[in-house]
């Protein structure tokens, strides 16, 4: 084949790929077809990079194989022993990634060609929002895998030395096409990659759904910006395929972005420039007490209620107690008694996390009940079984002046009886007191979430 | 601007309007997967890492595509199989671990 007809071939990969892409997104975002989205998602890919390697031109190609080979098998191998629990900030290490590789591939371009002004401005746009991403990223990944407090970090006028960081670091980046010396493009890179942890140490844990669905949208608009960049020169046609995918992503992400951002009552500004949790509460002190409850009384008071409703939350996740709910959940039933899951859109980490980790074993779908269809049950409910939550069942929402105002939350305080697992004392993600833990109706059954519900489970069997 | 530039942003307002169509009105539940799927799809930077590398010429160059090419294929291949366990997961007719 002469070479023009090598490209057309190739770009005609490009557009199959590209159309199966948009199928399979449009697959992922419906329950009884997500699987085959993802399926159709990863044929556009691979059908996308080995066409790219038949492109026109390229050298370098031991290096890219030993590139591909590396980072392949080490993303597959690595999301393949990870626990399911550590899922979300997978989910952010590998999107940080991709902002990396965005950031390092606007770098090649702005060393190549410097002197263009529209290539280079569109790949310093790219560098810029690629290195946020990616050190945001990891950030997030380090803060949800607990490597650092999840807690709030805040820096004194943060505000003012964050926007200087930036103003400063893109200021190099003009001055490097200005003067058309790259020298300037490093600490470029530098500053705007200390913008990015900057930006998301002051990020409380309660809101890393949310930045983890923000960056994976930037790192979206990072490639369709490499993209643009790459369109201008030789082998341009890969960059519409980038143009494409990752706009597509950068459009969808965001949207995916303000719905999860509303489910948590919270706007994008907030999360990002309120420094969420890090006050404490000022109101008046709770009224009341703690009071613990231990494994057989609350076996009981269980064995003999009409409905039971359990609310799982990231207590759950961590302590990979959701087998042992399973069977407390038959054992329930087995004796009569309705069991229901309440499931917050925001239990866990991650919007649908408690679904994924109930679903893992075996809980019928029809037992899982969101918000909006579980709060009227809760009066006309015995016994409601907190296990491992705690903000989303915080009555404090309700409260004016309190941080988590207006945040949606499971009203379990109007249950007959709340029984809440929890390891200690402290407080939830959002940092704030739990006055729930204090009414009347409430008691405390300490301890890990596995084997809190474990010791539930014999209770109930020696009951029989 | 050079007319591939014009065609781009042509191409790059359907993609908005795609994206946007495509899941808005998506369920609560699949929020996860579908963050985690959009994820994988971005990978596609791999593509544009491997041009990058295959056009260097400077040592330079090529240990920052490298990295690229590195950083690309780990988001190809992580994204792909976060989702698909997530997903595994959502599957009836094939519970995992479960007692019975």
């Amino acid at each position: 084949m002469t070479l023009p007809a090598v490209q057309d071939a190739i770009n005609a990969v490009y557009v199959v790929a590209v159309l199966v892409f948009i199928l399979g997104l449009k697959a992922l975002s419906g329950p009884s077809t997500a699987r085959r989205g993802i399926l159709y998602a990863g044929v556009a890919m691979l059908l996308a990079v080995i066409a790219t390697f038949f492109s026109p031109g390229l050298s370098n190609f031991a290096l890219i194989a030993v590139g591909v080979i590396v980072g392949g098998l080490g993303g597959w191998y690595w999301a393949r022993v990870v626990k399911m629990t550590a899922m979300p900030q997978m989910v952010a290490m590998f999107n940080g990634m991709g902002g990396g590789s965005a950031a390092a591939i606007a770098a090649v371009e702005l060393l190549g060609s410097l002197s263009d002004p529209a290539t280079s401005g569109l790949s310093m746009a790219g560098a810029i929002i690629g290195s946020i991403s990616i050190a945001g990223s990891v950030i997030a990944f380090l803060k949800l895998q607990g490597w650092i407090t999840s807690k709030p970090i805040v820096l004194p006028a943060r505000q003012v030395l964050n926007s200087t960081v930036l103003v400063v670091g893109v200021g190099f980046g003009g001055y490097a096409i200005v003067v058309l010396q790259t020298f300037w493009l490093l600490p470029f890179y530098v500053l705007l990659l200390l913008y990015g942890i900057l930006l998301t140490l002051p990020i409380g844990g309660a809101d890393m759904p949310v930045v983890i669905s923000l960056f994976n949208a930037l790192t979206g608009i990072a490639v369709g910006l490499d993209g643009f960049a790459l369109v201008n020169g030789p082998l341009g046609d890969a960059g519409y395929a980038m143009v494409i995918a990752g706009v597509l992503v950068g459009a969808s992400g965001s949207l995916l972005t303000l719905l999860m951002a509303r489910a948590m009552n919270r706007s994008i500004s907030n999360v990002f420039f309120s420094a969420f949790g890090a006050a404490e509460e000022t109101g008046g002190p709770i009224q009341g007490q703690l009071k613990s409850i231990d494994a057989a009384d609350a076996a009981v008071m269980m064995a003999y209620a009409s409905q039971v409703v359990i609310v799982p939350g990231y207590g759950l996740a961590v302590a990979q107690g959701q087998q042992k709910v399973k069977e407390l959940a038959d054992l329930l039933e087995s004796r009569g008694v309705s069991v229901k899951f309440a499931i917050h859109p925001v239990a866990g980490r991650m919007p649908g996390h408690m679904n994924v980790l109930l679903a893992e074993v075996g809980v019928a779908y029809d037992k899982l009940f969101d918000r909006d269809e579980i709060n009227a049950e809760f009066p006309a409910t015995d016994v409601a079984l907190v296990i491992g939550a705690n903000d989303v069942v915080n009555p404090a929402a309700h409260r004016a002046g309190s941080a988590l105002q207006g945040m949606p939350i499971l009203d379990v305080e109007q249950a007959k009886n709340v029984i809440v697992i929890k390891r200690g004392q402290g407080k939830g993600f959002a940092g704030i007191e739990n006055d729930l833990f204090y009414r009347d109706n409430c008691r405390m059954l300490y301890g890990d979430a596995q084997q809190a519900v474990g010791a539930l489970v014999s209770e109930l069997k020696k009951a029989d | 601007m050079a007319a591939d530039l014009w065609t781009a942003l042509f191409i790059a307002l359907l993609a908005v309007f795609t994206g946007y169509e495509v899941i808005s009105r998506v369920p609560v539940l699949l929020h996860t997967p579908l963050m985690s799927g959009s994820n994988f799809i971005h990978g596609i930077v791999l593509v544009g890492a491997i041009v990058a590398l295959g056009l260097a010429s400077t040592p330079t160059e090529q240990a920052i595509g490298l990295a690229a090419v590195v950083m690309g294929a780990l988001n190809v291949t992580g994204g792909y199989v976060v989702t698909e366990r997530i997903l595994a997961m959502f599957d009836r007719s094939r519970p995992k671990g479960g007692p019975k």
